[in-house]
C-alpha cells in the first residue's frame, strides 16, 4: 500500500520538486545524526565512569588517605575534602566581589564605565585557567616561597568572579522597575533598596550564577598544578600545599599502575556526582523558583 | 582614662546638630552617606574586576621580561627546546595548538551547528528541553575526566580500530601516516571536539532563536521545503551569530589544558601526520612550570603563557562582538 501511494506522489510532483524533497529528507536525517554522534560520547562518558567507578568506591575510598605504591587499599578522603576546603576558600574571596561587581553594573553601571567593566568581565571569561594559574602562582606562590590552598583558592576566585557578576547584573536587571520606586516612594535609601528588595527579589537567580560558578571551577585542574599542587596527607592550613580530587584523578590517571587507575575512576565519579548535583538542583531552582515566574 | 573621654566630648558636641537635621529630613541625610558608602564599595569590587585583568597582563609580561630580552621575536620561530642548554623556541606549542583546535573545529562544527538546527527547527517541542539538557551536560564535565576517559578509552579505540582504518584508506595523504599507537594529535582532536561541542551549539542556537519568526513564514510561503526555509531563512540570517559561536568555541580549544595533556603525547616536535604526537601551549605550562630550572625556563614558561592569554583574548573579544551584534538587545539566556 504505501508503495502505491509513493508512485502517486512520484507522479503528482514535478522531476525537480522531487530532488528538494529528498534533499530535505536527507538533511534532516543528517540533522538527526548529528544528535546522536553527540550524546554518544557524552552517554558513554557516563556509562565508564558508573561502570568502572562504582566498583572501586568503597568505605575506604571516602575516608583514607592514599597508600604508597603497591599498597592495596587507601582513598582520596583527603583529596575530597580538600577540593571543598580550597573551593570555600575560593567562594569566600569571589563571591562577594563577584555579586557586589553584578550590583554596580546593574544599579550604577548603566554607562560607559559600565560596559568597560562588562567588556573586561567578558574578556576574564575567556582566559585559558592554566593562565590564571600562572598568575595566581606569581601573585600568592611566589611571595609565600611555597604552594598553597589559599594560591589554589585565589585562582578559582579569578575564575568565579566574571561568572557571578554577569549573571548577578543580568539577574538584578529583570527585578521590576516599579518595585524599586515603591521602596524609594517609602523613603527608603538607595542602599537598602537595593539590599532589601532588589536584591532580595533576584536571589535565587544570584544564587543560580553562583552555583554555576562553583560547578564550572569545581573540576578545574589546571589552575591547581602548581598552586594548590596537591598532597598525600591530610592538610587544612590555608598556607600549606593541599591535595584536591582533580588533581588526584589526574596524578592517578597518567600512572603506569593498575590499582591508581581504579581509584582514578573512582574518584572521577565521585566528583562528577557533585558537579551533576549542582547543575541538576541549579535547573530544578531555576524552573520552580518564585523569581522566574514572575 | 585620657582615651575614651575626648572621645566621648567628640560625640557629645556632634549631638546637637543632629536632631535639626533629622527634623528636615528624617531618613535622607543618612540614607545619602549610607548611598555614598555603598556605591563606593560596590564600585570597589567592579574596579576588582578590571584590577585583576590588569594584574593578569601586569605580572605575566613583567615574569615573561627575561625570555623576551634573551629570544626577542625568535623565541615564536625557533624549534629547540632545551632546559639543559637553555635555548627555547615556542613553534612546536604554537604548531600543536593551532592544529590541535583546528582539527577540533573541522569535528565539531558540523555537529554543533546540526544538533542546535535539529533542537530548534525540527524536533518535537517536548523534546527540546531534555536535548538541550544533555547537551549542556557535556559541558558541565571536567575537562580532566574528559582526559582519564579518552585515555582508557577513547586512545584504545583510535589505535585498535580507527587509526589502522584511516591509515589504510588515506595513509597516502601524508596526515594518517605512521604506526596507530592512538596517542596523538588526532585524539587530542577529538576530545577537544567533544568539548566544544556544547559551546558552539548554544551560542548557535541562541542566534537560531532570535531569528525573526516571519523569515521562516516568508521562506515556507514561498513554497520552500523546510530544509530550504533553515537554509534560505533561517542559518544565512544567523551567519554572523554561528561564527561568533564558532569562534568562541575556538577560544575555549586554544586554551584547554587537562585533557589534550593526557592524550598528545606531549613531544615538542612538528609532524605533518595526526598520528604523530604534539605539545600544545597549555600543556607544556602544564607539565613543566612546577618543574622550571631556572628564571630563563620560568620565563620562557610565561611567555608562553603570555602569548595564549594575547590570543585568546583576541578570539574571544572577536567572538563577542559577533554575537552581540546579532542577538544584541536579547537577554543572553533567552532559552531559559
Amino acid at each position: 500500500m504505501p508503495e502505491t501511494a509513493a508512485t502517486v506522489s512520484l507522479h503528482a510532483v514535478p522531476p525537480i520538486a522531487l530532488r528538494r524533497r529528498i534533499t530535505d529528507h536527507v538533511m534532516t536525517g543528517v540533522a538527526v545524526l548529528t544528535v546522536i554522534l553527540v550524546l554518544v560520547p557524552l552517554f558513554a562518558i557516563f556509562a565508564y565512569l558508573v561502570y568502572r567507578g562504582i566498583g572501586s568506591i568503597n568505605w575506604a575510598f571516602l575516608t583514607q588517605t592514599p597508600k604508597p605504591v603497591g599498597e592495596a587499599g587507601g582513598g582520596m578522603a583527603n583529596a575530597i575534602v580538600g577540593s571543598v576546603f580550597i573551593l570555600a576558600l575560593a567562594s569566600i574571596l569571589g563571591v562577594p566581589v563577584g555579586v557586589g561587581a553584578g550590583i554596580y553594573l546593574a544599579e550604577y553601571g548603566r554607562n560607559r564605565f559600565g560596559d568597560v567593566i562588562r567588556f573586561t568581565a567578558d574578556v576574564l571569561n575567556g582566559v585559558p585557567s592554566i593562565v590564571i594559574g600562572i598568575v595566581a602562582y606569581s601573585i600568592v606562590v611566589l611571595y609565600q616561597k611555597h604552594f598553597s590552598a589559599l594560591a589554589g583558592g585565589a585562582a578559582l576566585a579569578i575564575m568565579m568572579i566574571p561568572t557571578i557578576t554577569r549573571t548577578t547584573e543580568e539577574m538584578l536587571l529583570l527585578v521590576p522597575q516599579a518595585l524599586r520606586e515603591a521602596a524609594y516612594g517609602l523613603g527608603i535609601p538607595r542602599w537598602r533598596t537595593t539590599l532589601s528588595i532588589t536584591l532580595r527579589t533576584a536571589t535565587s537567580g544570584v544564587i543560580t550564577g553562583i552555583m554555576l560558578a562553583f560547578a564550572r571551577v569545581a573540576g578545574e585542574t589546571a589552575p591547581l598544578l602548581f598552586t594548590a599542587f596537591g598532597n598525600q596527607f591530610w592538610n587544612l592550613s590555608a598556607n600549606q600545599p593541599t591535595a584536591a580530587l582533580p588533581l588526584q584523578i589526574f596524578t592517578y590517571a597518567i600512572s603506569p599502575y593498575d590499582e591508581w587507575h581504579k581509584q582514578a575512576w573512582a574518584g572521577a565519579l565521585v566528583l562528577i556526582v557533585l558537579i551533576v548535583t549542582a547543575v541538576a538542583a541549579v535547573r530544578f531552582a531555576v524552573r520552580r523558583g518564585t523569581f522566574g515566574a514572575a | 582614662m585620657p582615651g575614651p573621654q575626648p572621645l566621648e566630648a567628640a560625640n557629645v558636641s556632634k549631638l546637637p546638630p543632629a536632631p535639626t537635621q533629622a527634623a528636615k529630613l528624617p531618613r535622607g541625610t543618612s540614607g545619602e552617606t549610607g548611598d555614598r558608602v555603598f556605591k563606593f564599595t560596590m564600585l570597589l569590587c567592579g574596579l576588582a574586576v578590571l584590577a585583576t585583568l590588569a594584574l593578569i597582563v601586569y605580572e605575566l609580561v613583567l615574569r615573561s621580561g627575561p625570555s623576551w630580552h634573551a629570544f626577542g621575536f625568535k623565541f615564536f620561530a625557533g624549534r629547540d627546546w632545551d632546559p639543559v642548554n637553555e635555548q627555547f623556541g615556542a613553534l612546536p606549542f604554537i604548531y600543536g595548538t593551532l592544529v590541535s583546535s583546528l582539527l577540533a573545529l573541522i569535528i565539531a562544527v558540523p555537529l554543533s551547528v546540526g544538533v542546535a538546527v535539529f533542537t530548534t527547527e525540527m524536533c518535537p517541542k517536548a523534546l527540546r528541553g531534555p536535548l538541550s539538557f544533555f547537551v549542556e551536560l557535556l559541558a558541565a564535565i571536567p575537562s580532566v575526566v574528559y582526559g582519564l576517559w579518552a585515555i582508557f578509552v577513547l586512545v584504545p579505540l583510535l589505535s585498535n580500530y580507527v587509526q589502522p582504518f584511516l591509515g589504510r584508506t588515506l595513509g597516502w595523504t601524508g596526515f594518517f601516516d605512521g604506526p596507530p599507537y592512538g596517542i596523538s594529535m588526532l585524539a587530542a582532536g577529538i576530545i577537544l571536539a567533544i568539548m566544544i561541542v556544547p559551546i558552539i551549539s548554544s551560542i548557535t542556537r541562541e542566534v537560531l532563536m532570535v531569528v525573526p519568526q516571519h523569515q521562516r513564514e516568508a521562506a515556507l510561503a514561498l513554497g520552500a521545503t523546510r530544509w530550504e526555509m533553515i537554509r534560505v531563512g533561517v542559518l544565512r540570517n544567523a551567519r554572523a551569530g554561528i561564527m561568533g559561536g564558532i569562534i568562541l568555541g575556538l577560544g575555549r580549544a586554544l586554551g584547554e589544558t587537562m585533557a589534550v595533556t593526557m592524550v598528545i603525547g606531549n613531544r615538542p616536535e612538528i609532524a605533518k601526520s595526526l598520528f604523530a604526537p604534539g605539545y600544545t601551549m597549555a600543556s607544556v605550562l602544564a607539565n613543566e612550570f612546577s618543574e622550571a630550572t631556572g628564571d630563563l625556563n620560568l620565563a620562557a614558561l610565561i611567555e608562553i603563557g603570555l602569548a595564549l592569554f594575547l590570543v585568546t583574548i583576541v578570539v574571544n573579544a572577536l567572538a563577542r562582538l559577533l554575537v552581540w551584534t546579532v542577538t544584541r538587545g536579547q537577554p543572553s539566556r533567552a532559552n531559559a
